[in-house]
């Protein structure tokens, strides 16, 4: 108004100019064209959310979401893996008998640790998985929901209050046929030790009767940890284990225990040798994924003795 | 294709008569393939029976073998701490092809070790049992044992081939009461139990042969692979009628007395070798089966193959896997699991076979025990015509005395000069002198056998030991003693005639020739084979 009186143009009447405005005409319009203002006197409803626990997944099981998710996994997806973290994946044979869904369940250091497992993870499970993911975390907007959904197929799992939704979708998944991928540590490793594993998993397994593999992941907290958003390339390791059913006897936390012991046996198959860790498995001797109970330092130091053992590549025999 | 009744409910091999109607038969012909037609009214094919279903649950299956072994105390119950465990395998030379990962000694291996580490065993060897064959490579022991165990083992010198000829690593058992020598492996002749992880693809092995041969040196093995063990077994497949057997027997009771105290795990595993869809399934179908899309694979599959060098070729056929399943395991006393093994072997190949015939043909197919990721070379042509395939019988010979074998193979005169340096010199100096295996084998065995630079390759490089050779012509001695004339079709001339056989260009031809022999109306029977079959003649 100022630059048109300095130009001395005469401004239009503010009844025009509010009429030209389209924002500003439908402000103007009022209830029942706007949302109506609460009495101060009642108490407002509050709607249901429809992000976190609540988000509706089912669109990123049906066939054009998954085939752009296999798109992305084996396309994109896996060349980042490749580029970022080299991984060096052993023990996929041990599933060769395996028939039907599986709850694939892997210790937890880093984002990467998605990626890693679905490209890792190999078919006919790959492309029908879905990964439980932190409600509050994967599925915090809209924006965020549908893109975790799309990608690595996530589905919202409570982790900071206890209800019967996550469990509930999960084993109805399960139920059709789906696997499912889980972190019984409930969140990434603070401190590049393992964290006591939560009895989801171990839940699941009994009340669907499918089978848990096991699988230890090593090396993805070395490219991208908590707390850092630029990941740093390095190397890593998938070691799947053999599937295990928990047994009649075998409550979930007696299971959910087992997963864990299995899964350190892993990680010690891993850093020394498959003979030398069932070897210390069975006499209960396994290094404990959780670390030693001492203070921060010495954690951080004992973290240094278990480096990876050095790559062997198979001796080919020149062609004849 | 899974729920194929044919999967569930096999049919037995059997025997067709050739009428106008049959179609042209499948002849393997190395890496490649013919199709024969037969002479109607005096034809017969014989074809293998179908894949016996593998186990549902292998690794039970395993385990439970191992918890319940026959005439022997469970596995766990023999393994102690501070004891010196041995576990001897099964070479690159079973089964044949390769199969597909996982292999079965992979499997049984790692629970067998699983046990020994619950028992907490720390002194562990493994050993390729490889008696006087070419040293496994790491790949090929990788793919036989998994890369668990590889790593766990190998780094540490733990895991290892045999070597028969290192003189500190053998020790003599004793003498049989044939005054036969006993040599063994020194780590599992001094071991407090033996496990010898076996996988039978056909009947002549296992029992007392794993160990009496595969821990063995030349001293002991000389004993039995020779010339007049081989013409005195009816057949080396038949284990009751076999000299070669009978001896192995004799040593495996000097075994008992004076070695280790030995546990055998046997498997046997089904005629899936090609398997039930995918390029190379036609090659287990019967040829009046044969749909759309299989004839249109047969000729795809044939002008590719045609079109192509014999290097890419080999390249092609070497790397195929074949998809057995396993479909018995037993474990304890070396006999007992043995004759338990025969029985579960025989219902997967023996067909029974009424009468011989006067021409026995054969379609070579380009493996063989001894050329895994290597050459066929003509040597080991002749082995698998007159040794294996030849002897696959039980009873009597498929073909009559002074009948005719006509064999379908290209016999290059091709050798690997790693693998088979010893051949090399066999074809060039032995046979162009010889080929009368008792000449072969009093002339000439001992200075190949005892040769330096033979024995110097065996235990460093990749080679055959220097005496192989000479067991693989040994191995035909009966079918050589046996048949009137050998006729290779489509074979190398050179190779063909100085093996003492005769070429041919065709079939046809080769049963013209035949005709000059056995007359101009002699019976014809063709095996079909591979898949495996052992004919029961009566």
């Amino acid at each position: 108004m100022k630059l048109a009186r300095q130009l001395g143009i005469t401004p239009l009447p503010k009844s025009i100019t509010r009429a030209l405005s389209p924002v500003k005409r439908f402000r103007a319009l009022g209830f029942p064209f706007r949302a109506p203002s609460t009495p101060r006197g009642v108490e407002p409803v509050h709607e249901l959310s429809t992000t976190g626990a609540r988000y509706d997944t089912s669109w990123a099981r049906r066939t054009p979401a998954r085939m752009a998710r296999a798109a992305i996994v084996d396309g994109p997806m896996r060349l980042a893996v490749s580029a970022l973290a080299a991984p060096e994946r052993r023990g996929a044979d041990r599933l060769l008998d395996l028939k039907g869904p599986a709850i694939f369940a892997a210790n937890h250091h880093s984002h990467l640790d998605t990626p890693l497992m679905l490209t890792s993870i190999p078919e006919p499970w790959r492309h029908k998985i879905v990964v439980g993911a932190a409600a509050d975390y994967f599925f915090s907007t809209r924006f965020v929901s549908a893109l975790s959904s799309l990608t690595i197929g996530a589905i919202p799992i409570e982790r900071t209050k206890v209800g019967r939704r996550s469990a509930d979708l999960a084993a109805e998944l399960l139920d059709d046929g789906w696997s499912l991928l889980l972190f019984p540590e409930g969140g990434r490793s603070p401190d590049g030790w393992g964290q006591p594993f939560r009895g989801g998993a171990a839940y699941l397994a009994r009340r669907c009767g499918v089978p848990v593999i096991p699988v230890h992941i090593e090396g993805t907290g070395r490219i991208l940890r908590k707390g850092k958003s630029m990941p740093r390339p390095s190397t890593t390791s998938v070691t799947i284990g053999s599937p295990i059913r928990p047994t009649d006897a075998e409550n979930a936390n007696r299971f959910a225990a087992r997963i864990e012991a299995e899964i350190a046996a892993l990680a010690d198959e891993a850093s020394s040798n498959w003979y030398q860790a069932r070897t210390r498995a069975h006499a209960g001797n396994t290094p404990s994924l959780t670390g030693p109970s001492a203070g921060s330092w010495r954690r951080s130091w004992a973290l240094g003795d278990r480096s990876r053992r050095a790559k062997t590549r198979a001796r080919r025999w020149p062609d004849i | 294709m899974a729920s194929d009744p044919r999967r569930k409910a096999p049919r037995p091999g059997f025997v067709l008569d050739v009428d106008r109607s049959t179609p042209p038969i499948l002849f393997h012909h190395g890496e490649n393939f013919r199709l024969e037609k037969l002479p109607a009214g005096r034809s017969r094919v014989i074809y293998p029976a179908e894949p016996l279903p593998g186990l549902p649950d292998p690794d039970d299956s395993i385990r439970q073998a191992l918890l319940n072994p026959i005439d022997d105390d469970p596995l766990p119950t023999l393994l102690k701490p501070g004891m010196k465990l041995t576990i001897a395998f099964d070479d690159i030379s079973l089964p044949l092809p390769s199969m597909r990962a996982p292999d079965i000694r992979q499997r049984i291996i790692e629970q067998v070790l699983d046990m020994a580490a619950a028992a907490g065993v720390d002194d562990v060897h493994l050993i390729a049992a490889l008696a006087l064959h070419r040293r496994m490579t790491e790949s090929e022991l990788r793919h036989a044992l998994g890369d668990r165990v590889y790593d766990a083992f190998a780094p540490q010198g733990a895991l290892y081939n045999h070597d028969a000829e290192d003189p500190d690593g053998m020790v003599e058992l004793g003498q049989t009461r044939h005054d036969e020598a006993v040599t063994m492996n020194k780590r599992a002749a001094e071991s407090d139990l033996l496990i010898y992880v076996n996988l039978n693809i056909v009947s002549m092995d296992g029992g007392w042969k794993s160990t009496a041969t595969g821990l063995s040196g030349y001293s002991g093995i000389k004993n039995h692979h020779n010339v007049h063990t081989m013409q005195n077994s009816r057949s080396f497949m038949d284990r009751h009628a076999s000299e070669l057997h009978k001896s192995n027997w004799r040593q495996g009771e000097v075994i008992k007395k004076h070695g280790p105290r030995v546990f055998q795990i046997e498997t046997t595993i089904n005629n899936n070798t090609f398997g039930y869809d995918g390029p190379m399934s036609v090659l287990q179908k019967r040829e009046w089966e044969w749909s759309a899309k299989d004839r249109a694979t047969f000729i795809g599959m044939r002008s590719g193959l045609n079109a192509m060098p014999s290097s890419a070729r080999r390249k092609i056929f070497q790397s195929w896997k074949a998809p057995y399943e396993l479909t018995s395991v037993q474990a304890g006393e070396v006999e007992a699991v043995h004759e338990a093994t025969l029985e579960n072997c025989f219902k997967q190949h023996i067909v029974p076979v009424e009468g011989q015939t006067d021409i026995l043909t054969l379609g070579l197919p380009y493996i063989c025990p001894y050329n895994v990721n290597s050459v066929m070379n003509p040597i080991l042509v002749m082995c698998l015509g007159l040794g294996y395939f030849f002897n696959m019988y039980r009873g009597q010979p498929l073909v009559r005395e002074g009948g005719v074998l006509i064999m379908s193979h290209p016999t290059p005169w091709e050798f690997h000069p790693v693998h088979h340096p010893s051949y090399i010199d066999f074809f060039e100096q032995v046979l162009s002198d010889t080929t009368d295996p008792i000449e072969i084998e009093k002339k000439y065995e001992k200075q190949f056998a005892e040769d330096e630079w033979y024995r110097h390759l065996y235990r460093t490089s990749y080679a055959y030991h220097g005496v192989h050779p000479f067991y693989m012509w040994y191995w035909g001695a009966h079918a050589l003693q046996w048949l009137g004339r050998v006729i290779i079709v489509g074979g190398d001339p050179r190779s063909v005639r100085r093996l003492g056989f005769q070429p041919a260009s065709t079939l046809q031809d080769a049963l013209e020739m035949a005709s000059d022999v056995v007359g101009p109306h002699g019976t014809i029977t063709h095996m079909h084979n591979p898949p495996i079959l052992m004919a029961d003649v009566t």
